[in-house]
C-alpha cells in the first residue's frame, strides 16, 4: 500500500527531528494533542462519550442488562470491555475478524478498567447467585490518527462516569440511578523515537516508533496496568520516568473525564 | 427490535392528524449533514437524522481486498453497514448479522448504479457505514451519509442518492418513520432516488399496503428524497465553498 511506501521516508524524518528534540506537529516530548470528551453522545446507550485526542476520535457506549452471575462469583456482577477497530476509521483497517492489534487495544483497556476496580462488581449484584447487572462498555474507533489506547480508555471511562443503571426500565427498582464508579483509571502511552520518549504518539509516530509503553494510573496514585508493545526496548529508568509522567497526565485527563470537557 | 418492557401500542396518530412526535404525515424529522467529518478517510460524512446518528467513510479507489474480487473493466464497490453494540435499546452483539449483510448488499448495489465505476478498473471503492445511534431509518440515513462521503471523496457519480423510508401508521401513509411508528406501524418502505433521472436504486418494503397506498407512498417518498437532496447539496457546498472575506456563508 502507498501508506507503507511513504512511511519509510516519513519515519526517517520523524527520527531525525526527534534527535533535535522536535516533533512533526511542533509539540514537546511531554505534550498531548488537545483532549476533549463529549459525554452523552449516544442517547440509546446508558452511558456514552466521544473522546478526542487531536484527530483521533473514539466513541464508547455503556449498556447494562440483567443476567446471571458466574457460578464462581455468585455475589458479583459482570463488566466487559470490547473495542472494535472498524474499517471506517483508518485506511489500514480491513473488515473481518478482529486483528491482533484490535484485540490488544481491547484487552489493554479492559485490563486497566478491571485492575483498577473501576466498578465495585458486588454492587451490581441484584439477587446473589441469580440476578445481576451485566455492564458492557463497547468501544468504537471512529478516526484513527494515533494513540488509540489512550483515546479508547478515556472514552470508556468517561462513558462509565456518566452512566445510569436502568433499574426502572428493567423493573428492579422504582427509579434509575447513577452507576457507582469507585476508581478512574487513565492510560498514558509513550513511544520511543531514537533517544527521546514522547507521549501521545500520532499515527505516523507510531509507525516510526521503536517501542511503545502504556501505563494506566488511577486517582489514588496506583499504577494499575502496563503494556509494552511494538518492536523496541525501554530501560527500567525509562519506565520509571514514564510512570512519573503518566501520573501527571492521568490527573489532568481524569479531570477532563469527570468534568465533561477540557 | 422491541424495547425492554414494551407495553401497549402507543397512539400513533392524533384525531387532528398529528403523529407521535407532533409531525404532519408529510413531514421529515430534522436532518443535519456534515461532509468531511473524519480525517483518515478519503471522504466522509456525519448525519444526524431525528434520533439517528450515522457516520460514513469512503476509501478509494484503492487496491482490491480480497484480490479475487478485482474486476478488469471497473471498480468494485464494497459496502459495509454495521451497527454499534450500543446503538439500540437492547445491546446488539457486535459484528455483522444477516440483516446488516443484506443492507450492505443493497446499499452497495444502489451506489454501483450511479458511480462511474468503469473509470477505475482493477480498484475497489470501499464504503463504510457505522450506525452509532439508531431510531428507525438507519439504512436511509446511512445511504445519505455514504453518498455525501462519496462526493466528498471526489468519486464521479451520476448524482447524489437521497433516501427516505415511507410507512403506514395507523392506516395513514407517513413520511420518515421514527422508531415507535416503525415498531407498531403497518408497513415500512425505504427507498433511494436518483434525482436527475427520477428513478429509484434502492427499494424495499415490509408490511401491508394497498395499491393506492403504495402509489401514494412512492410519491411521498420521492418528494421527501428531493427535500433531502437539497440538504445533501448544501452540506457539500458548506464544506467546499469559499465564503466572502471576513464572513462565512451560513
Amino acid at each position: 500500500m502507498s501508506e507503507e511506501v511513504t512511511a519509510e521516508i516519513l519515519t526517517s524524518h520523524i527520527l531525525e527531528l526527534a534527535q533535535s528534540g522536535k516533533r512533526l506537529d511542533g509539540r514537546g516530548a511531554d505534550e498531548y494533542r488537545p483532549i476533549s470528551v463529549e459525554p452523552g453522545f449516544v442517547a440509546t446507550a446508558d452511558g456514552s462519550a466521544l473522546a478526542r485526542i487531536g484527530d483521533t476520535a473514539v466513541l464508547s457506549g455503556v449498556k447494562l442488562e440483567l443476567g446471571k452471575p458466574f457460578p464462581d462469583t455468585p455475589n458479583a456482577g459482570v463488566l466487559t470491555t470490547n473495542a472494535e477497530l472498524v474499517p471506517l476509521s483508518s485506511p489500514t483497517f480491513e473488515p473481518g475478524p478482529p486483528t491482533p492489534r484490535a484485540i490488544e487495544v481491547s484487552r489493554v483497556v479492559d485490563r486497566s478498567i478491571r485492575a483498577a476496580e473501576t466498578i465495585d462488581l458486588t454492587k451490581l449484584c441484584v439477587t446473589p447467585g441469580e440476578k445481576t447487572w451485566v455492564c458492557y462498555a463497547d468501544i468504537h474507533v471512529l478516526d484513527h490518527s494515533g494513540n488509540l489506547i489512550d483515546a479508547a480508555q478515556l472514552a470508556a471511562v468517561t462513558a462509565l462516569l456518566h452512566a445510569t443503571v436502568p433499574a426502572k426500565r428493567f423493573g428492579v427498582a422504582d427509579a434509575d440511578y447513577p452507576l457507582d464508579v469507585q476508581h478512574v483509571p487513565i492510560e498514558c502511552t509513550f513511544v520511543r523515537l531514537g533517544d527521546t520518549i514522547v507521549v501521545d504518539p500520532t499515527f505516523d509516530e507510531e509507525l516510526a516508533a521503536q517501542g511503545r509503553l502504556t501505563i494506566a494510573t488511577d486517582e489514588v496514585a496506583r499504577v494499575v496496568a502496563m503494556q509494552k508493545g511494538l518492536v523496541g526496548a525501554f530501560s527500567p529508568e525509562d519506565v520509571k520516568d514514564c510512570v512519573r509522567r503518566a501520573f501527571v497526565h492521568g490527573d489532568r485527563m481524569r479531570a477532563i473525564a469527570r468534568g465533561g470537557s477540557a | 427490535m422491541g424495547s425492554v418492557g414494551a407495553k401497549d401500542v402507543p397512539v400513533l396518530l392524533s384525531p387532528d392528524g398529528l403523529r407521535i412526535d407532533g409531525r404532519r404525515l408529510d413531514e421529515l424529522r430534522p436532518i443535519t449533514i456534515r461532509a468531511g467529518a473524519l480525517r483518515q478517510a478519503d471522504g466522509s460524512a456525519f448525519v444526524e437524522w431525528g434520533m439517528n446518528k450515522v457516520m460514513a467513510a469512503v476509501y478509494g479507489p484503492r487496491e482490491v481486498h480480497p484480490r479475487h474480487l478485482q474486476q478488469n473493466n471497473k471498480a468494485v464497490i464494497q459496502c459495509r453497514y454495521n451497527m454499534a453494540a450500543f446503538s439500540v435499546d437492547e445491546r446488539k452483539r457486535p459484528g455483522l448479522d444477516r440483516r446488516s449483510q443484506e443492507i450492505s448488499k443493497v446499499i452497495g448495489e444502489a451506489f454501483d448504479s450511479v458511480v462511474f465505476a468503469e473509470e477505475f478498473p482493477r480498484t475497489s471503492i470501499d464504503v463504510y457505514i457505522e450506525v452509532l445511534q439508531a431510531n428507525a431509518g438507519t439504512r436511509c440515513a446511512g445511504l445519505v451519509a455514504a453518498s455525501v462521503a462519496l462526493a466528498d471523496a471526489g468519486i464521479p457519480m451520476v448524482d447524489l442518492l437521497p433516501a427516505v423510508a415511507v410507512g403506514k401508521v395507523a392506516g395513514a401513509i407517513a413520511l420518515d418513520l421514527k422508531k415507535e411508528e416503525d415498531n407498531f406501524g403497518e408497513a415500512d418502505l425505504p427507498m433511494a432516488l436518483v434525482p436527475q433521472s427520477g428513478r429509484l436504486v434502492l427499494l424495499q418494503m415490509e408490511g401491508h399496503m394497498t395499491e393506492p397506498e403504495l402509489s401514494k407512498a412512492l410519491d411521498l417518498g420521492v418528494t421527501g428524497c428531493r427535500a433531502i437532496y437539497e440538504k445533501m447539496k448544501a452540506a457539500l457546498r458548506d464544506r467546499y465553498s469559499v465564503g466572502p472575506v471576513g464572513g462565512s456563508s451560513a
